[in-house]
């Protein structure tokens, strides 16, 4: 690994960073203009053409708000909270490889340049473990404001986050056994080609989602839920809790929880599609296209397929009333977590089959 | 139903009405002042003060407007023409004249109670002000030019429209002689600098315009 490499390393990683920065902003736009589509409104359409510097703007306002400190507040935390939101959100990210890795010759070597912040051999357990300290944030955020509703929201968001942790990392365990590799980039290579059937091509990419479909099914549900969105928005429920965790904060400290969330949102997104929808394979068209297009094409792919989950997301938004809390957990602890374990069982035994045939032969 | 069909189902209503909305149906917001929306015939927006199409001012100073006015907004106070150059073709004619627009509750019993359709409405409604005297309005700005078109409180003010300032008589246009519907399709009305004579809406009575006493005609 020489000083080219490492410059690699940086300038993907800004990508990156980069990328996530420039998602909220949209994102924030895309599901306001939606809802509104879906209410039968306009939405924003002021700021920019079709108001699409309508975040631009809030986050202008934001940034130049005061930030008012209760007294009550555990100050360390208090201020430690929302970057504890925004910074497992940046790193999660940096795991899910956007587009196909390309060669570069730099320095007289070739090299290749995977599109992805880190190709861990452990992604998807490092995934996992960085959604289970966002949780901290929530929690922390709504302890240390020193404020009856926000220590509700942070009560909420730790049972909330224990029941679908366990539910979304169940459904995870068929994928791992099935491509047999936590590296994501080999889970979305794995998906590359057509999918056989008994033998036979039947016309279809080799998703996960057509052979894993009851995995995919829990895995969304419990990213909804992980992301704290509608219907599982009892964090921040405004009508009963005020704001949840986010009462008492303001300005670009409130900025940040909401930066973190809609990057969450696009990571859980970028996840599903990546674990169950191939990534970003999808047909180049190499040779009949120019190289730049055909390699440029697999992002493209990537981001339509993400923004399927995006839409998706905010439907379910403007669709939805509240889940109550006992329905959350009822959802959660004995429709969820049984289903997975059972699926889980199902597929484990699938496979061995496949492995070593039957136990008696 | 169950959980998952209740669910689908929701999910269909917001998904349609998406639809809807992206190819254009379903959405009723027009983009305010850029877009105006037509109003109905018979809108009450601000008053004016009309000339005959000589030029003279139709009022006569009779107050009758601001008797039947329950609001109290009007005050008007009468004098002799001056012989010599006469204002109005009566003996007198209205030589005060103010609305205090933010008493007016736009009824309009005055235009009902005025004998000369002097007074009308207009379909202009945009009268915010950021002073309570500015909402008096005085002669000034109800009276019509010689040519018909109106002043406005605000003459740079960018919302006015003053095309529909100009659609004076709304309610007479609306409505038959006297509100009589067997006089329905008959003008009784004199016409108004500007705008000349306007038809009458049609549409009052069930009768045929040969039904009514003189036969028909538009006037």
């Amino acid at each position: 690994m020489d000083r080219i490499d490492v410059l690699l390393v940086i300038a993907r990683v800004l990508v990156v960073f980069g990328l996530l920065m420039a998602v909220p902003v949209l994102l924030v736009w895309f599901e306001r203009k939606v809802v509104a589509d879906m209410q039968n409104r306009v939405g924003p359409d002021r700021a920019g053409p079709w108001g699409i510097l309508q975040t631009l703007a809030d986050g202008v306002k934001l940034f130049f708000k005061e930030q008012v400190t209760p007294r009550k507040v555990e100050l360390g935390l208090y201020l430690a909270a929302p970057l504890l939101a925004a910074i497992p959100a940046f790193l999660m990210f940096m795991v899910i490889p956007f587009g196909k890795p390309f060669q570069v010759t730099l320095g007289g070597v070739e090299r290749t340049v995977p599109l992805q912040g880190a190709d861990l051999n452990v992604g998807l357990l490092y995934i996992l473990a960085m959604s289970s300290v966002a949780v901290y944030a929530v929690v922390l955020a709504g302890w240390s404001s020193g404020s009856k509703y926000p220590l509700l929201g942070g009560v909420r968001a730790t049972a909330q986050a224990i029941s679908y942790e366990a539910a979304m990392g169940l459904s995870l365990v068929p994928v791992v056994l099935f491509v047999g590799s936590m590296r994501i980039s080999e889970i979305v290579a794995m998906q590359g080609g057509t999918l056989t059937f008994f033998g036979r091509a039947i016309g279809l990419p080799s998703w996960n989602l057509f052979v894993l479909a009851p995995s995919f099914v829990i895995f969304f549900i419990a990213a909804v839920a992980e992301t704290n969105r509608a219907p599982f928005d009892l964090v921040e429920a405004e009508q009963e809790i005020v704001g949840g965790f986010h009462t008492e904060y303001s300005g670009l400290r409130f900025a940040l929880f909401f930066l973190a969330e809609y990057i969450n949102i696009f990571t859980m997104s970028a996840l599903a599609v990546t674990l169950f929808l191939g990534g970003w394979s999808g047909p180049v068209w190499e040779g009949s296209v120019p190289a730049i297009v055909s390699g440029l094409l697999p992002t493209v792919w990537f981001l339509l397929k993400v923004l399927v989950f995006l839409f998706l997301y905010v439907w379910l938004r403007a669709t939805l009333p509240r889940l109550r809390y006992d329905q959350l957990m009822t959802l959660g602890w004995k429709r969820l977590i049984p289903a997975s374990l059972v699926w889980l069982f199902c597929i484990g035994g699938a496979l061995a089959f496949r492995q070593f045939g039957t136990p008696w032969s | 139903m169950g959980p998952v069909e209740a669910f689908l189902k929701g999910m269909a209503v917001t998904g349609r009405q998406f639809l809807a909305t992206v190819f254009g149906k379903g959405l009723v917001t027009t983009k305010y002042p850029q877009v105006m929306r037509d109003k109905p015939q018979r809108f009450h927006g601000r008053h004016v003060l009309n000339r005959y199409e000589d030029g003279m001012e139709k009022c006569i100073g009779c107050e009758l407007c601001a008797g039947a006015c329950p609001a109290r907004c009007i005050y008007v106070r009468g004098a002799d023409n001056p012989t010599d150059q006469p204002v109005s073709p009566g003996e007198r004619y209205g030589f005060v004249y103010e609305i205090n627009m933010l008493r007016c509750i736009f009824c309009g019993l005055c235009v009902e109670a005025c004998p000369t359709e002097a007074i009308t409405h207009t379909k202009l409604f945009e009268m915010s002000t950021t002073n309570r005297s500015d909402a008096i309005y005085t002669k000034k700005e109800l009276l019509v030019e010689e040519d018909g078109r109106p002043n406005h409180m605000f003459e740079a003010d960018r919302f006015a429209d003053y095309e529909e300032l100009g659609e004076a008589d709304g309610w007479m246009r609306a409505t038959s002689p006297q509100g009589r519907a067997a006089y329905e399709g008959l003008v009784a009305w004199s016409g108004s600098a500007g705008v000349g004579v306007r038809p009458a809406e049609e549409g009052q009575s069930s009768s045929e315009r040969e039904d009514s006493p003189d036969g028909g005609g538009t006037g």
